[in-house]
C-alpha cells in the first residue's frame, strides 16, 4: 500500500504543481526574450502539451501501425500478406459481418428510439423525471450494463424455473426458452440490444434539445390543418431535425465500428459474435502483431470518410466564425 | 405553460365531458411512456435487487420473487467481494488511475484551447485540423506502438502509462471542446486586460479559467466518467498488471468465474455508485458535457 499512497500524493498534489509551473516557468522564459521574438514562441508554450501527447500518442503510433501492418511476427516484410490473411479468414470475416450488423442495427435502433422517444415524452408534464430514467444508462460502464443484462439473458433449460428476466416472460405465454447469448440468432442481437439500452439516452438528450428549437405553432397549424401524428413527424420534425440526426447517427456509427467492452465481457467473441475490435486485442494479446495491425488499418478505414467529413464540416463551421 | 400553449382545445370553453374525454384520448401516451421507463429501469433494478440476495438464491428463482414475502435480502455479495483479492486494491487503482489522469487531460486541454482560440501562429490551422481528425481515429490503431514504447522506458504496467495514454487519447476532444467554448468569450475581456498589462499567464488564471468554469467542469465530469469507466484502454496497458482497476477486474472474472459470476452483482453496484451519484448530482452539467459530445465520434 505504501507505493500507492506515495503515487496518490505525487499525482494529486505534484501534477497540478507541475502543470501550472510549467506554464510559469513558460511565461517567465518568455518576458525576459525581445518582444517580438516572445510573441512568436508564446503560442507554441501552450500548445506544446497537448500538440507533444497527440504527436506522441495518436499521430507517430496511427502511422507505425500502418508499417507494421507490412510486416510478419519477425519484422520482415511480407507486403500485403497480412490484409490477404484478414479477407481470407473465416473470423475475422465473421467480426467484418458482425460490425456491419452493429453499424446498420445499432446506430438505426438509437437515432430511431431517440426520436421516438424525445417526441413521446415531450408530450407529458413529468417529461424530466421521464428522460432521467432513459438517460439513467448513460454513466454506467459497460462492464456493468454487461453485468445487468447477464441476468436479463439468463437461460436455464425448458421446464426449469427461468431466473433471466426475459426468459421468465417468455414462459408467461408459454413459450420455449432462449439462449439468448448463446443462440446464433440472437445473439448478436442481445448483445446490440444492451448498446441501444445505453445509448439511446444520448440520442434523447440531445434529439429532445433540438425538439424545443421547432415553434410549437407550425405543429400545432399542421395538426389543426388534419395531419395525424406520424404525418407531422415525417413531414415536419424529421426534416428539421436532420442535421441533428445526422450528427448523431454519425456519432453512432463511429462507436459500432470500434465496439468492443459488451462483447469482450459477455462472450468474448465466441458462438460468432466477434467484432473487429476484439480480433484485433485478441491478436495484440497474442503478439500477433503484423496481423493485428493489419485488423487496425481496416479499422481505420473503416472510419476515414467520417473523419473527412468531421474535418469539413469544421471547415465550413470556421468559415461562418 | 407551453403545454397549455400547445393544446389546440380550450378546455374551458366546451362542456365537462368533452375535458374527460380529452384525458381519456391521453392515456396511451402515458401508457407509452410508462413502458418506455420500465423497460430503461427493469434491468438495473433487477441488479441492485440481486446484489442483496445470496448466490443460492440468484441461481434457484428470478430478481422478482424477491420482491414478495419472506424477505431475504442480505449483504453476502458484498463481503465475499470486498474479501476477494484484489478486489478494495482495484477500486484504490480506479481512483489512482481516474484522478491524475483526469486532471493532466483537462489542464493541457485548457491550456491548448487557450491558444488556438486566442493566439495567432503558423501552422495553428494545420494543427487544429490534425486534431479534428484524430478525434475519430479508434485508439485501438496506436496500441502497438504504445506498448512497445511502454516497455522500453520502463513504464509498462504503471499507473504513469495509463495516465499518459488516457490523456493522450481523449486530449484531442478535449481541445476541441475548450477551444470552442474558450473562444466564443467576448473579445473586449482580453482586450481590457491587455491595457492593464496583465500577462497572458495572469489572464489564463485570472480571466480564461473563471469565465470558462461551467465548459471546464462539464469536461471534468465527462473524463473523470470516461475514464473511470474505461475499459479497453486499462485491459490493454494494465490487464496483466497488479495496477488494474475495478472495470477490469470485473471483466476478467466474468469470464473466469464462469458458474459463479452472480457474485459480481455487488462489484458492479459498487463500480457504478460513483459514476451514478455524479449523474445525479451534477446532471445539468453532465448533459451538457454529453451534448457538447455530440461532435465527436
Amino acid at each position: 500500500m505504501d507505493s500507492r499512497i506515495v503515487t496518490a500524493i505525487v499525482a494529486v498534489v505534484g501534477m497540478p504543481i507541475l502543470l501550472v509551473g510549467y506554464i510559469q516557468v513558460g511565461e517567465a522564459i518568455l518576458a525576459r526574450l525581445p518582444k517580438g521574438l516572445a510573441r512568436r514562441m508564446r503560442p507554441y508554450v501552450w500548445v506544446f502539451p497537448a500538440v507533444a501527447f497527440a504527436t506522441i500518442f495518436m499521430v507517430l503510433p496511427t502511422i507505425n501501425t500502418i508499417v507494421i501492418s507490412f510486416q510478419n511476427v519477425k519484422g520482415a516484410w511480407v507486403g500485403i500478406d497480412n490484409y490477404v490473411y484478414f479477407f481470407t479468414n473465416p473470423e475475422t470475416l465473421g467480426s467484418i459481418k458482425n460490425n456491419l450488423l452493429w453499424l446498420v442495427l445499432f446506430t438505426g435502433f438509437v437515432v430511431g428510439f431517440g426520436l421516438l422517444i424525445s417526441v413521446l415524452f415531450d408530450r407529458v408534464k413529468y417529461e424530466s423525471i421521464a428522460k432521467t430514467a432513459v438517460f439513467l444508462p448513460l454513466p454506467i460502464s459497460a462492464v456493468a450494463a454487461s453485468i445487468i443484462w447477464k441476468f436479463m439473458y439468463e437461460f436455464q433449460p425448458a421446464g426449469h424455473a427461468q431466473t433471466g428476466t426475459l426468459n421468465a416472460i417468455l414462459g408467461v405465454p408459454g413459450f420455449q426458452p432462449i439462449a439468448w447469448l448463446v443462440n446464433n440468432t440472437t445473439n448478436n442481437f442481445a448483445l446490440i440490444a444492451i448498446g441501444v439500452w445505453t445509448s439511446t439516452g444520448f440520442a434523447m438528450v440531445i434529439i429532445s434539445a433540438a425538439l424545443k428549437g421547432i415553434n410549437s405553432e407550425l405543429l400545432e397549424a399542421a395538426r389543426v390543418d388534419g395531419a395525424n401524428e406520424v404525418q407531422v413527424l415525417r413531414g415536419i420534425i424529421i426534416p428539421l431535425l436532420m442535421p441533428t440526426l445526422t450528427v448523431i447517427a454519425t456519432t453512432m456509427i463511429i462507436t459500432a465500428l470500434k465496439v468492443f467492452d459488451i462483447v469482450f465481457v459477455l462472450t468474448n467473441g465466441a458462438y460468432g459474435t466477434d467484432v473487429i475490435a476484439r480480433q484485433l486485442f485478441a491478436r495484440i494479446a497474442n503478439s500477433d502483431y503484423g496481423r493485428a495491425a493489419a485488423v487496425g488499418v481496416v479499422l481505420l478505414l473503416a472510419v476515414t470518410p467520417i473523419l473527412l467529413l468531421n474535418v469539413k464540416r469544421f471547415r465550413e463551421q470556421e468559415e461562418i466564425r | 405553460m407551453t403545454a397549455i400553449e400547445r393544446d389546440p382545445d380550450d378546455a374551458r370553453a366546451r362542456p365537462a365531458s368533452s375535458a374527460l374525454r380529452r384525458r381519456f384520448r391521453r392515456v396511451p401516451i402515458h401508457l407509452g411512456v410508462g413502458i418506455v421507463m420500465a423497460i430503461w429501469l427493469i434491468p438495473t433494478v433487477g441488479l441492485f435487487v440481486n446484489s442483496f440476495r445470496t448466490v443460492h438464491d440468484m441461481g434457484e428463482a428470478g430478481w422478482w420473487t424477491a420482491l414478495f414475502a419472506p424477505a431475504k435480502f442480505t449483504l453476502d455479495s458484498y463481503k465475499t467481494i470486498l474479501e476477494t483479492r484484489g478486489f478494495v486494491d482495484s477500486i484504490v487503482n480506479s481512483l489512482l488511475i481516474t484522478i491524475p489522469a483526469t486532471i493532466l487531460q483537462v489542464v493541457i486541454a485548457t491550456f491548448a484551447g487557450y491558444a488556438f482560440a486566442w493566439m495567432k501562429f503558423r501552422g495553428r490551422d494545420l494543427f487544429f485540423i490534425v486534431i479534428v481528425g484524430l478525434m475519430v481515429v479508434p485508439v485501438q490503431m496506436t496500441f502497438i506502438p504504445v506498448l512497445k514504447l511502454f516497455a522500453a522506458t520502463g513504464l509498462a504496467g504503471t499507473f504513469i502509462a495509463v495516465w499518459l495514454a488516457h490523456t493522450g487519447y481523449g486530449l484531442p476532444f478535449q481541445t476541441y471542446l475548450l477551444r470552442s467554448y474558450i473562444g466564443s468569450l467576448p473579445r473586449e475581456v482580453f482586450e481590457s486586460a491587455e491595457i492593464d498589462g496583465a500577462n497572458h499567464a495572469t489572464r489564463f488564471w485570472r480571466i480564461v479559467v473563471p469565465m470558462s468554469i461551467p465548459a471546464i467542469a462539464a469536461n471534468t465530469i465527462f473524463v473523470f466518467l470516461g475514464v473511470w469507466n474505461d475499459l479497453l484502454i486499462a485491459v490493454t496497458f494494465l490487464g496483466q498488471s497488479a495496477n488494474k482497476p475495478l472495470t477490469v477486474l470485473i471483466g476478467q472474472q466474468t469470464t473466469s468465474l464462469g458458474g459463479n459470476w452472480q457474485v459480481l452483482t455487488a462489484a458492479a453496484v459498487i463500480q457504478m455508485i460513483l459514476p451514478l451519484a455524479v449523474f445525479l448530482g451534477l446532471q445539468r452539467y453532465f448533459v451538457r458535457g454529453i451534448s457538447a459530445g455530440a461532435v465527436k465520434g
